[in-house]
């Protein structure tokens, strides 16, 4: 398959550049961090994106979804990464629709339709440490009757702020650090039991920290077989990848283009400092890299609407370099603007910090390179 | 799509009756590569027919036109091709300049009669070429060229030095840029002449290289009779001509190093010298993040490449793109031999003797050393990427 967008592709994008550079720029994202908002993003502008189809964009039609594919999905995530636009989009319409596809009829059936209608919003609660790493979960699911009972805690999850489902990676069996034993539950936010907090991070978006003290859930909460929880995860991980490495893309895409615009307006010794060969070289590595990052996260599209559970290889690849490009180009950023850069009301730093914590979430580059070598055998 | 697939199961069958076994595994040395030409030696018989079947079908040059001895092939045809090709790791048929560089050259610039005469012998490897381009005086500043080419009525005379020309005593011709005008502005005066090396005037002499061998040479022309018809395009605006080379020529150069990481990798050549762990991960963790620092970025790179003939073929191509993977991956070719050599440890330096092919790794990671150099060195492409991509000022001259 040729590694270019499709005619539609390009429409999706060109229509979420347009919403966007219209409802959801930077100047918003500024707004909202500087009233302190915990939500993170806002929920009317959600039901609009609903409207156009982001929601489900990744859901099947006969839940009132587009099916388009992970590689519109991943443009609409560089647009977003570009105005540094908050949304549920990567947790709720990207990853949890991607676990839903593995989920029961009747649960199915219970969210999708909400979800896609900008109504309701799931978050994926996995992390217990302060690294990635969801085969380490300890968090306790204890038989039950025919159910189960969740004890323990969850930490930094993505938009788990005030959301109304979480996806719960529990341990049905074995030890922390275990491949198998674990079991994903879908539980409605509203359990008893569930008791949550907004964790501010540098990037002013929304995550939480769950508690889970005695929610009991039945066997019908359960998503695929019990104890094969990863397997069940690893699409909706390979898509989360996928999109924030389209989401840093985007960021490090709009950091390069405010550098060159500052290096071709600044003047400094009686000359454009961008005449300066030191700092040409280092912008031409700089889009050398990019290009690369490119490269990675279409054929990461791809590879995942060929095979979601397939998929894991290149989108390592995709993730853990566009993290490694991002943070050059965010640091790059900062360098070539001078004191400028340093300011809080230059917005290179809103970038830098995005990117910081896109390139932490699901995984940093010492995580996905592991990953990648593994793959490769070595 | 169905065309397509049958296209690919004829391939396989095309090549499974016809690519001999020999010529199914990994060239182990550059002496195994096929370069053709009047005065090649043939290793084998294996070697010679399977260039002589793989010529006649026009595979050598799979998406030149059919009119030209090429395979007509389209691009998602010709990357079947090399697919199936990887597939039973059927060795490529012929290594030459002319399909690389002068061949593309000639399909864009060159007169019809030109096309029919030269394109055919490249395809089928009859005629080995080599480049004329760098001087003494004439490096990175490739323009300043001051080879001259004469006007004698019924010829041009041409007199001058070369230097760096790789296989000029192997090649049978040389595609040459020359001064035909001393007054015009540097870029304006400069003209792409073809001539036979074996003409009278021509000479050659070897430069040994670091890695002990002498691939390149000093070439002098002295009162070299060549005629009219060999100017490829206009007089004088042979800069034109190239410049367009040249975009070719980094590919192919930048896309050789990056297609290594294709085949076998280098965590494989790790483990398999130092160890693994229980796990089957290479046991020193510090060169295993490296290896794989190498490899995602040879991976990424190798999409590149591909998504940048994708382009290419979609009509929105860039031309100066071509700095880009030339500057990325003769850098990442660099890389990875750097990390070939910390594998192999104390084994890696053996320059002579049987066990390491008369020092086959040292010698061969010398010679990419050259890689960024060749072609115009790293330093040059970064300047035509912020000039012609990124459009940041000329720098001021003072
Ligand atoms: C293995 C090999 C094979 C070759 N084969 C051929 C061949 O077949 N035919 C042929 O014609 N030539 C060939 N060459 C020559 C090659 O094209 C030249 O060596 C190359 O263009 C550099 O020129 P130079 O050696 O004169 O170095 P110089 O131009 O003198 O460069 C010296 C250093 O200065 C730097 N520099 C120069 N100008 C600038 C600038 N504007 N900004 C920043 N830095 C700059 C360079 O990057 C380099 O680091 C070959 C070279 C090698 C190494």
């Amino acid at each position: 398959m040729a590694l270019v967008y499709t005619e539609e592709q390009e429409m999706v994008r060109d229509s979420a550049k347009g919403f966007l550079a219209e409802k959801a720029s930077v100047s918003v994202f500024r707004k909202m961090r500087d009233a302190g908002d915990t939500l993170g993003w806002s929920r009317a502008l959600w039901v609009e994106m609903a409207e156009m189809g982001w929601a489900g964009i990744l859901v099947e039609e006969q839940y009132g979804g587009l099916d388009f594919g992970m590689t519109g999905a991943a443009l609409i995530l560089e647009e977003m990464g570009k105005n540094l636009t908050t949304s549920p989009f990567l947790s709720s319409a990207v990853m949890a629709t991607q676990v839903l596809r593995g989920a029961s009829e009747a649960q199915k059936q219970a969210w999708l339709p909400k979800m896609v209608s900008g109504e309701a919003v799931i978050a994926l609660a996995l992390d217990e440490g302060v690294k990635h790493d969801p085969a380490s979960s300890q968090l306790q699911a204890e038989k039950l009757g025919n159910g189960y009972r969740l004890n323990g805690s969850k930490a930094y999850i993505i938009d788990g702020f005030d959301a109304d489902g979480y996806l719960v990676l529990a341990r049905t069996d074995g030890e922390a650090g275990d491949q198998d034993g674990l079991s994903l539950f879908l539980v409605d936010a509203k359990a008893k039991g569930i008791s949550t907090s907004s964790t501010k991070l540098l990037d002013s978006r929304n995550y939480a920290g769950a508690k889970f003290d005695n929610v009991e859930v039945s066997g019908g909460d359960l998503i695929g077989e019990a104890g094969k929880g990863l397997d069940a995860l690893e699409p909706a991980l390979n898509a989360g990848r996928i999109g924030l490495a389209a989401e840093m893309l985007g960021a490090s895409a709009q950091c390069f283009e405010t550098s060159m615009e500052y290096l071709k307006d600044r003047s400094q010794f009686g000359q454009k400092i961008g005449s300066f060969q030191g700092l040409q070289h280092r912008s031409a590595h700089l889009y050398s890299e990019l290009e690369l990052v490119r490269s990675a996260v279409i054929k990461a599209g791809q590879d995942f609407e060929a095979s979601a559970e397939h998929s894991g290889m290149i989108a390592s690849l995709a993730k853990a370099k566009s993290g490694e490009v991002a943070i050059l180009a965010a640091n790059e950023g900062v360098q070539l603007l001078g004191g400028i850069g340093m300011t809080d009301e230059h917005d290179m730093g809103l970038y830098m910090k995005r990117i910081r914590a896109a390139q932490e979430l699901l995984g940093d580059y010492a995580f996905h390179a592991g990953r990648f070598a593994k793959w490769r055998g070595f | 799509m169905a065309d397509l697939e049958q296209f690919q199961q004829e391939t396989r069958d095309w090549l499974e009756a016809n690519c001999p076994k020999t010529m199914r595994k990994p060239m182990r040395t550059e002496s195994d590569a096929c370069w053709g030409g009047r005065n090649f030696e043939f290793k084998s018989d294996d070697q010679r027919n399977w260039l002589k079947l793989m010529g006649e079908k026009g595979w050598t040059a799979p998406e030149w036109p059919k009119e030209y001895g090429g395979g007509g092939l389209s691009r998602e045809q010709s990357k079947i091709l090399k697919k199936e090709m990887a597939r039973i790791s059927a060795r490529p048929p012929l290594q030459s300049f002319g399909i690389w560089m002068l061949g593309p050259a000639l399909l864009k610039f060159g007169s019809e009669e030109q096309k029919k005469e030269y394109l055919p012998p490249i395809v089928r490897g009859e005629i080995r070429w080599c480049q004329g381009y760098s001087e003494p005086g004439a490096g990175s500043d490739l323009a300043s060229l001051q080879t001259r080419c004469e006007d004698k009525g019924d010829h041009y005379l041409v007199n001058g030095q070369k230097v760096w020309t790789s296989y000029a005593d192997k090649a049978d011709w040389i595609f040459c840029l020359v001064r035909t005008n001393r007054e015009a502005r540097k870029h304006l005066g400069i003209s792409f002449v073809l001539f036979d090396m074996a003409s009278k005037g021509v000479s050659t002499k070897p430069i040994t290289l670091i890695s002990g061998k002498s691939p390149f040479c000093e070439t002098f022309f002295d009162d070299v009779k060549v005629p009219k018809e060999n100017l490829v395009g206009t007089l004088d605006r042979g800069w034109d001509i190239a410049k367009y080379l040249l975009t070719h020529e980094r590919e192919m150069i930048g896309g050789s190093g990056g297609s290594a990481f294709a085949s076998r990798g280098l965590g494989e050549v790790a483990v398999s010298a130092l160890g693994a762990d229980d796990d089957g991960q290479l046991s020193d963790t510090a060169l295993r993040a490296k290896i794989a620092t190498a490899e995602l970025d040879g991976w990424a790179f190798l999409l590149t490449m591909e998504r940048a003939k994708d382009e290419a073929k979609a009509g929105h191509g860039v031309g100066a793109r071509s700095s880009m993977l030339k500057y990325y991956g003769t850098e990442l070719n660099k890389r990875r031999f750097e990390l070939m050599m910390a594998s192999k440890g104390m084994s890696a330096l053996e320059w002579e003797g049987e066990a390491s092919n008369e020092g086959e790794l040292p010698r061969a990671w010398l010679r990419t050393k050259g890689n960024s150099i060749e072609g115009g060195t790293s330093e040059v492409q970064l300047n035509i990427i912020s000039k012609r991509i990124l459009g940041l000022p000329d720098p001021k001259v003072v």
